[in-house]
């Protein structure tokens, strides 16, 4: 069934499309719109960011600046933002469907989704991106996540911050263009961060094992064995179609280990 | 609503709902080789360009296509026979459902990377399914229509 939309408007400001989408409860942002089909909400108004010129990507000194409308193919294919975090970023966005839906998809629509088979919130997690409002202002991906409601408000643009460090990233599905059965993303730059998604609920970071990690002065086998008891423990793992609570259990392990065998070993 | 749509470099207007993907107002206006498959963005058969770019209509709010250029297989005419030839060439085509966005794709991957290597073409085309070859006949054709300059 389609999603009912009484009225559709295009505006050319942020101002304007902020003021629109507060003006009744039943209306939506559309962004890239690539998971669209999967509601079939009824819409007052529906508020395309299209022309909003939210569709660039900024290198400057400290950060990466994403706009909310840039496709998660040209997130893909930016050999800047490639250069940095053993390109997991470009890696995540990657995996997700085919070109042509990366092509629509957009990193805005994909972090206000909150979609639980995410393969980037993950990396955005590990890397500490930060979420700027158009009313709220600047909040972290992992306050945003943690939320219950997203907020009634417009993304405008992702910063990443450039550090230098190590990632890893792997995501774990039965064929291409399905979801995953589980991502995971690490991150080693002055501390340690492991994020676990599709578990099968949504993205999040383990801090136990993140910083139990961290504050090792040398990684044995012994304490790789023990940060993946406690993801296990920390991030609740279930069943569902793509997989079970125990395949996913040992995925964990097996790609944890890896991953931390990969960002320990190999300095930049 | 009537929306002015550029496709295959001619305007025309269409009477469309607001809730209407890009591939039903295409179908209904006789574009039949934009072809219905999965409908849910996983098969790839009813990819057209959007501004250059392959999109799966079939998740493209037709509303906001407004002002931006589509292609369908016609848009390319000539292009889509070169690689027709080299797909007859080495039996890459059976029953021929896929071709249209197939070729819509693999023009796309021409202008970004004329030089691809077979996995660039493998990753490019993952989201274009086709139940018939098996797909190594095609990797091969592709590969030959990426160097054809003719």
């Amino acid at each position: 069934m389609k999603m009912e939309i009484n009225n559709y408007f295009a505006p050319k400001k942020v101002e304007e499309a902020y003021e629109l989408f507060i003006d009744n409860e039943a209306n939506r942002f559309i962004a890239g719109g690539a998971w669209m089909k999967l509601s079939t909400k009824k819409v007052n108004d529906l508020i395309s960011l299209d022309r909003l010129r939210l569709d660039y990507i900024k290198e400057e000194n400290a950060f990466f600046e994403i706009g909310a409308m840039t496709s998660l193919r040209a997130i893909e294919t930016n050999q800047q933002i490639k250069s940095y975090y053993s390109g997991i970023l470009n890696q995540a966005v990657s995996k997700i469907m085919g070109v042509s839906v990366r092509n629509l998809a957009t990193i805005g629509g994909s972090v206000m989704g909150k979609f639980a088979f995410s393969d980037l919130l993950g990396v955005l997690l590990v890397l500490d991106a930060r979420l700027h409002f158009y009313k709220l202002g600047e909040i972290s991906i992992q306050e945003f996540l943690a939320m219950k409601r997203p907020p009634r408000d417009l993304l405008v643009k992702i910063r990443i911050p450039k550090v230098s460090g190590k990632g890893y990233f792997k995501k774990v599905s039965k064929t291409h263009l399905d979801f995953s059965v589980i991502n995971l993303a690490i991150f080693k730059g002055e501390n340690i961060k492991i994020a676990v998604g599709s578990r099968p609920l949504a993205a999040e970071i383990a801090s136990k094992a993140s910083n139990f990690l961290s504050s090792q002065s040398s990684i044995t086998d012994e304490i790789i064995e023990n940060a993946c008891d406690l993801v296990i423990e920390e991030l609740k793992l279930s069943s569902n179609l793509r997989g079970s609570k125990e395949y996913r259990e040992l995925l964990v392990r097996t790609y944890l280990k890896r991953g931390l065998g990969q960002v320990m070993n190999d300095e930049n | 609503m009537k929306i002015n749509l550029n496709i295959n470099g001619e305007k025309k207007t269409f009477l469309i709902e607001n809730n209407e993907y890009l591939l039903d107002v295409l179908r209904r206006n006789n574009y039949k080789s934009v072809r219905r498959g999965c409908d849910n963005t996983s098969c790839g058969v009813c990819t057209v360009l959007f501004d250059g770019k392959p999109v799966p209509s079939c998740s493209l709010l037709a509303v906001r296509c407004k002002d931006h250029e589509i292609t369908t297989v016609e848009g390319i005419e000539k292009e889509a026979e070169k690689l027709a030839k080299h797909f007859g060439d080495l039996g890459a085509d059976q029953c021929g459902y896929c071709n249209p966005s197939m070729a819509l794709t693999v023009y796309a991957l021409k202008q970004e990377n004329k030089n691809a290597s077979l996995e660039e073409i493998k990753e490019y085309l993952v989201g274009n399914l086709c139940r018939c070859t098996g797909y190594i006949s095609q990797h091969e054709a592709i590969k030959r229509y990426l160097g054809d300059e003719s």
